[in-house]
């Protein structure tokens, strides 16, 4: 019992930890790799909670993720090396251009 | 073969070939189609007549060509009725018709749009064939309709000049207020006997037990409708400027047959007004004093085109008088002798025009008889014809008008004989004026136009000549007594009888009293006549004036309408109400979407921050709803 409120407080630790990065950090590298983080929280959350009711379909959904995830990644950081080639900068703050 | 409906079509192929393809196929095409087929029509009429005749003097052919609606047991057909009346009508509409197209060959000759010209008349016939051969109400609605568009499309036919555009604009809305008057009585005689068929309509006046409406009130509707399409007052006020037309077009529309719709109504729906001496005494009334009114403006007028356009309003007038004392057949007879006299004195003035180069002002003419001379002597005949000298062919018309007007026992009196009598004095004085000032006094024209002056071609003054035969003759086929079998002679007052021979005397000495009188006062030129109105200037300017009419409408209809469609209807409904809620609207959008467009900054964090407040906002609303 103890266990699963560690896991979810640490879920939730991670989660903050990545929300707060991606919000305050600049550099696009680092904010995406904060977004992994929230991602990894969930899927840990997910985890615990798929062991707390003893079903085996939570820790599949997990293996999906992954292969989601790694794809997910797979596209964001060619965008991510677009973008710096075009202004030279990781700085999110110089992709403005689509401000009304 | 249905013979009638071939008549009406003929002229409608005119103009749909004409229209569709006269200016590639060239103006030899355009003027074998544009006459051929009127042609046809006349002869056609020919056989039709020639088919009545044989089938007795009260006979009638009927042929259903479509039916137009039907709902229930009764339904609305297009059928076309034939009978002496309606002949007499269709043989002036396709014979003086075709004559005018073969002038108009000649006279039109020079104008690039003479495949559009030829279009338009031939429409104009058909539409005015459609109007005299309907059995019913609605199909004539539909002929006398489709005859104010012809007479828009050809009074605005040179619509470059804006003047005559108006024109067109003028002749058109004026009829709309007559149509309002015609639409409400067919409405009414339908709701009342449940037929718009006119013989039908008719039937049921006569028949013992009266039609649940007022004969009065339908008469008086149909007769507004009659007063727009024939020029009565206060109505007339289009024909004058309707002559911004070409010349033939004013004397086939505007003189011949067109403007005597409103007299075939009357004639035709007899039935209605027998019965009620109300409408028919409004209907003598307003054609006596149009008659006399319009004949005084014709006194000082110098236009020679105007001088004829309120001689038709005035002669109109005097048909609408024998209407209104039940002499119909004696109406039209003088339809019948106005449409030769009146086509030839407007197709002479053509020429005249034609021969000066487009001049129209008869102070700038004079002298001509000697270098247009068949124009003269066709003008000459016509001009005498419609003055009421005998034996020519107005002066039995008019004759039989004034007598009636005097002694009929259906609403004659002596004040009707009067005002008609000194109508026919000044016709006779204006008519014998415009021919001295045109033709006979020494010349008043500049060098310049003098020299070009020349004879028109063969294709106008062979059509002079034969009109103005038909102007000297055609007064001796007796109309009324052919036309009785269904337009009844009114009976003569007893004690008025013996009077008829004085009365034919002093219209013959009336109307050479005003020949006599024009030569006195223009044998040598415009100073005698210039003298005159220096004598009485308010009286002159008045009737140059017109009365001031069109300035009465101006001021008393015009501006006011003007007044509420430019300031209530587009100032404050178009501008103000639609215009502004629909420009309040979107300027509301713009102004909203400038002000949200400014959350949208471009910075990714800012955007994660809305979409954690977002997120946050729904748990936290689910927590305290959920």
């Amino acid at each position: 019992m103890a266990d699963t409120q560690l896991l979810l407080g640490l879920s939730f630790v991670l989660f903050a930890l990545g929300l707060v990065g991606v919000m305050v950090r600049r550099n696009a590298l680092v904010m995406l790799m904060c977004m992994e983080l929230m991602l990894n929280a969930v899927i840990l959350a997910l985890v615990t909670f798929s062991l707390e009711t003893g079903t085996l379909s939570g820790a599949v959904l997990v293996f999906l993720i992954f292969v989601v995830a790694a794809a997910e990644i797979a596209i964001a950081i060619p965008i991510v090396l677009q973008l710096s080639r075009q202004r030279s900068s990781l700085d999110v703050e110089g992709y403005d251009r689509l401000k009304g | 073969m249905k013979l009638l409906t071939v008549i009406v079509l003929l002229p409608l192929a005119g103009f749909l070939l004409n229209g569709l393809l006269g200016r590639r196929l060239g103006r030899t095409f355009v003027s074998v189609v544009g006459c051929g087929l009127p042609i046809l029509a006349f002869l056609a009429t020919f056989k039709a007549v020639l088919l009545l005749q044989a089938a007795g003097p009260d006979a009638a052919l009927l042929e259903v060509a479509y039916r137009w609606a039907s709902f229930g047991e009764q339904g609305f057909d297009v059928a076309f009725y034939f009978d002496r009346l309606t002949a007499v009508m269709t043989l002036i509409i396709t014979g003086v018709g075709s004559l005018i197209h073969v002038y108009s060959t000649g006279y039109m000759k020079d104008d690039p749009s003479y495949a559009r010209y030829f279009a338009y008349l031939n429409l104009f016939l058909f539409f005015m064939l459609t109007l005299v051969l309907g059995r019913s109400l609605l199909v004539c609605f539909v002929g006398w309709e489709g005859v104010g568009l012809a007479s828009y499309l050809l009074i605005g036919f040179w619509f470059e000049d804006p003047a005559k555009a108006a024109a067109g604009k003028k002749a058109f809305i004026t009829n709309r207020v007559g149509d309002a008057g015609f639409l409400l009585g067919l409405f009414l005689l339908y709701w009342a006997l449940g037929t718009v068929n006119m013989d039908e309509i008719n039937a049921a006046f006569a028949a013992p037990i009266a039609p649940a409406v007022s004969a009065s009130l339908v008469g008086v509707l149909l007769f507004i409708g009659a007063t727009g399409k024939s020029a009565q007052i206060p109505l007339h006020v289009w024909l004058p400027d309707a002559m911004a037309g070409p010349t033939p077009v004013s004397a086939l529309i505007h003189a011949a047959t067109m403007v005597t719709a409103g007299i075939y109504l009357v004639a035709r729906l007899h039935g209605i007004y027998e019965h009620a001496p109300a409408a028919s005494q409004v209907v003598a009334v307003i054609g006596v004093l149009t008659a006399f009114f319009a004949a005084t403006i014709a006194l000082v007028q110098t236009d020679i085109k105007k001088v004829l356009a309120y001689s038709t309003v005035s002669q109109l007038g005097l048909m609408f008088l024998a209407l209104g004392v039940g002499a119909y057949g004696v109406a039209v007879f003088h339809v019948y002798t106005h449409a030769f006299f009146k086509a030839c004195l407007f197709l002479g003035a053509g020429s005249v025009i034609h021969a000066l180069g487009g001049e129209q002002d008869i102070r700038k003419m004079g002298g001509l008889w000697r270098k247009i001379p068949v124009t003269f002597f066709t003008f000459a005949v016509a001009t005498a014809a419609i003055a009421g000298i005998p034996p020519l062919a107005g002066f039995f018309s008019k004759d039989e008008i004034l007598w009636f007007a005097f002694a009929s026992e259906h609403g004659g009196s002596p004040i009707l004989w009067a005002l008609g009598s000194a109508t026919a004095l000044m016709t006779s004085f204006y008519m014998f004026r415009l021919l001295w000032l045109t033709f006979l006094t020494p010349s008043r024209m500049s060098h310049e136009t003098e020299h070009h002056v020349h004879e028109s071609p063969l294709s106008m003054t062979g059509v002079l000549i034969v009109l103005a035969v038909l102007s000297a003759i055609g007064g001796f086929f007796e109309l009324p007594h052919f036309l009785e079998p269904l337009l009844p002679i009114p009976a003569v007052v007893e004690s008025l009888e013996h009077f008829e021979h004085t009365l034919v005397f002093v219209a013959v000495a009336v109307a050479l009293l005003g020949l006599a009188a024009a030569t006195f006062m223009y044998r040598r030129g415009l100073a005698r006549g210039e003298a005159l109105a220096a004598r009485f200037p308010r009286l002159h300017r008045v009737l140059g004036g017109k009365y001031y009419i069109d300035e009465l409408f101006e001021a008393v209809l015009y501006r006011p309408l003007h007044w509420v469609a430019d300031r209530v209807f587009l100032g404050l409904g178009d501008r103000f109400l639609i215009d502004g809620s629909l420009h309040g609207l979107a300027t509301l959008t713009r102004r909203a979407s400038g002000r949200l467009s400014r959350v949208q900054t471009g910075q990714l964090q800012w955007y994660v921050a809305m979409a954690v407040i977002g997120v946050v906002g729904c748990l936290v609303w689910v927590w305290r709803h959920g």
